[in-house]
């Protein structure tokens, strides 16, 4: 059965479901209730279901993980909301010190279904810490896995499966994308969690992007064909941790290149890791090296400026351009 | 270990003659001489010298069996806090945290733990460990360095040990709030949570936050602050300035500061505020003033930052001293059962040492288990390539001690 929602309301109805579905699921977070949620990502959840399960919690981010972290180990499956991206840092400690590491620390015994969803990514013209991409820190800790989805049909079916799921998930929404419409299937979701989606075939240049990028990578195929024919293969990682390349190799070794686009600053990213294992396992088949279009290494940059920062149409087709000059 | 644990001291079940008290306290820690008031931040039922003293509000019977069952806790905990220092010295452990000079404090609140109530530990609560049946081998093998402690935390009713400061009492606070969610408050049967910490870690966000978390949705939890004078090298005064057990008024919920070197006053204040929390009254916050004998760690030297005359003060208010002296005194036991509880504490810790040496090391693929309830693909492939690796070398083995074997 299809429908079409924005972003925003596939997150809203896939939580929805995962809480009909499970009495044990509660959402916890700042200003989710009556408000709910500064995106309205909880919009009337908590008339439908209760201030028992979905708590506006005090204001404090580690608070909001540490006691979510203790009632999943009374049974619970919460599902936190950072409010934004750049909030997520107070509870740093409890995520990357506790709840990647208990279900090791507790023998295997103990599992720990937590889900915190962060909105991440800028271009909607913010103050200071609320376009962040902060995704690698995550992807960088054991014991953690990292997913974000790129279309309403994905957030709402990869949030019910992060919710579904025994692992600790940081859900990374694309924010600048919540108002943005699509096609849900609410019938069937196509896809597990953790494998990654190629959106568009081509034979010249295999491009990869997450979350909010996935957008810029589709629009530059379309620009691309239209300017000079060229075919990009785009492909939607979904999974930034642990990342599903088996896609991605297969691509490169039928395009020979690759581009890979994300907001967050270059050094230290997503795209290192992407760039060092496809040369592993494409070596023969590259035709060029690899090509990141990404942030800059700098502090997020006033919003008057962020456009200049973020990757875009034409960053893209610049970096697809440099695959042909080797 | 069943033995170990059998007499679970402060059954109400139990009968036997009940001692009273001998006299009411007199003599607040700043009384005038002579005075006779009760000091209402400051509750002891044990005297350093032995006496028995009363308290309006925590007044508690025990037992003769129940004297000498909280006796035998202090003197085994003790005893087997310092084989784990021994086998530190000679090697066999990484390092070790001593629980010296806290015994009666863990002990009183362990003891005054209900069957259903789940207990949240810094890295030091061996005595918790101890009142809650858990093989005191189990912090050993994480001292060790074969895993991270062993036991199973749903089962025993006590969390793992945490080591980040502060952080489980958040935990704490959240499972609380899953016992309210579950219904789980408001009779003798309900269920209450004890969060274990330090004096510095009263200076952590996540202490602070948990007691915003905890007082706001009144959640069934005892917060149990060892206060054992310092965080490390430091000493409490870095970290607060007013006594610790008066932040709960701010929070919003009670506060009080318990003789922590009193096992008895320990049990009676923890005892009354697990039950206050398990019948839905809330949260509140105990601070067990005690001491910490020994050094932070096997690593700590705590001559840098602390002159022996105080240490030798405190030696004067031990823990199990003030309960020998009130067994003796009272005729609760005789000689011999002093003897025969060394000699017992005495096979315990041979016992705890053999078993301690003969743990063998985890295997190495071993350090893939448990990241993840679901597994990963990628680190499967990791897992692979170590495991050739590691076989890469076994063929070589095996290939040279073929040939060698040829030789012969």
């Amino acid at each position: 059965m299809a429908e079409t929602m924005t972003i925003g309301k596939a997150l809203n109805s896939g939580l929805r479901r995962a809480m009909e579905d499970d009495s044990k699921v509660l959402l916890m977070g700042e200003d989710i209730g009556k408000l709910g949620g500064v995106f309205r990502i909880t919009d009337a959840l908590q008339k439908d279901f209760g201030e028992d399960r979905v708590i506006d919690t005090p204001l404090a981010e580690s608070g909001i993980v540490g006691t979510a972290i203790g009632l999943a180990l009374r049974g619970y499956r919460p599902v936190c909301e950072i409010q934004f991206d750049g909030f997520v840092f107070p509870a740093f400690d409890q995520i990357v010190t506790q709840l990647a590491k208990m279900f090791a620390r507790s023998g295997g015994r103990v599992a720990l279904p937590v889900v915190i969803r962060i909105p991440f990514g800028g271009g909607i013209g913010a103050v200071e810490h609320h376009s962040e991409s902060p995704e690698a820190y995550f992807a960088h800790t054991p014991g953690l896995k990292v997913v974000s989805c790129a279309t309403p049909h994905d957030a709402y079916w990869m949030i019910q499966q992060a919710v579904a799921s025994d692992d600790p998930i940081i859900f990374m929404e694309p924010k600048r994308r919540y108002w943005e419409k699509g096609e849900v299937d609410t019938s069937r979701s196509l896809l597990p969690l953790h494998a990654s989606h190629l959106l568009r075939e081509g034979t010249d240049c295999t491009v990869v992007a997450y979350g909010p990028m996935v957008r810029v990578a589709v629009d530059a195929a379309t620009a691309a064909a239209e300017d000079n024919g060229r075919q990009l293969e785009v492909i939607d990682l979904r999974s930034v941790s642990p990342l599903d390349l088996k896609p991605v190799y297969e691509s490169v070794r039928k395009t020979g290149r690759l581009v890979i686009v994300h907001e967050a600053p270059l050094t230290g990213s997503i795209s290192g890791e992407i760039a060092s294992k496809v040369a592993g396992e494409c070596f023969y088949s590259l035709e060029a090296p690899v090509m990141r279009v990404t942030g800059f290494d700098v502090p997020y940059p006033p919003a008057r400026i962020e456009e200049e920062y973020l990757p875009d149409l034409d960053r893209v087709l610049d970096a697809v351009d440099r695959t042909f000059t080797f | 270990m069943a033995k170990a644990n059998a007499a679970r001291a402060g059954s109400r079940a139990s009968s036997g003659a009940k001692r009273a008290p001998t006299r009411a306290k007199s003599g607040g820690r700043s009384a005038a001489k002579g005075e006779v008031r009760h000091d209402p931040e400051f509750v002891q039922l044990l005297t350093p010298e032995g006496e028995r003293i009363e308290h309006p509000e925590y007044s508690v019977d025990f037992t003769d069996e129940e004297y000498r069952g909280l006796y035998r806790d202090l003197v085994i905990v003790r005893r087997l806090d310092a084989e784990a220092t021994a086998l530190q010295r000679q090697g066999e452990l990484g390092i070790w945290a001593s629980l010296l000079g806290q015994e009666a404090a863990q002990i009183g609140s362990g003891r005054a733990l209900a069957t259903q109530d789940m207990v949240f530990p810094t890295y030091r609560e061996h005595g918790v460990l101890w009142c809650r049946g858990i093989d005191p081998i189990m912090p050993l093998g994480l001292f060790r360095g074969v895993d991270f402690g062993g036991w199973d935390s749903r089962a025993a009713k006590m969390q793992m040990y945490t080591v980040v400061i502060g952080a489980q009492t958040l935990h704490a606070t959240g499972y609380a709030m899953g016992i309210a969610k579950d219904g789980k408050v408001g009779g003798d049967d309900g269920e209450a949570v004890i969060a274990y910490f330090g004096d510095g870690a009263t200076s952590e966000g996540d202490v602070n936050e948990s007691f915003v978390w905890a007082s706001v949705f009144n959640t069934p939890i005892v917060f149990f602050c060892q206060n054992n004078q310092y965080a490390i090298s430091e000493p409490v005064e870095r970290q607060a300035r007013a006594p610790i057990y008066r932040r709960a008024n701010g929070y919003g919920f009670p506060g009080l500061r318990v003789d922590g070197n009193d096992v008895l006053a320990s049990y009676a204040v923890t005892r009354r505020a697990l039950d206050a929390a398990r019948h839905g009254e809330g949260p509140s916050l105990i601070e067990a003033y005690t001491y910490r004998m020994g050094a932070h760690t096997t690593s700590d030297d705590p001559t840098r930052y602390r002159i022996a005359s105080e240490v030798e003060a405190w030696q004067q208010k031990d823990p199990i001293l003030r309960m020998r002296r009130f067994l003796e005194q009272q005729k609760i036991v005789d000689s011999a059962y002093f003897e025969g509880l060394e000699s017992e504490a005495d096979e315990l810790a041979v016992d705890l040492r053999a078993r301690v040496l003969a743990l063998p090391d985890p295997a190495p693929a071993s350090m893939f288990d448990n990241v993840y309830p679901h597994g990963s693909a990628a680190l499967a492939e990791q897992r692979e390539q170590f495991a050739a690796y590691h076989a890469g070398f076994e063929a070589s083995t095996v290939e040279a001690s073929t040939v060698e074997g040829g030789d012969h």
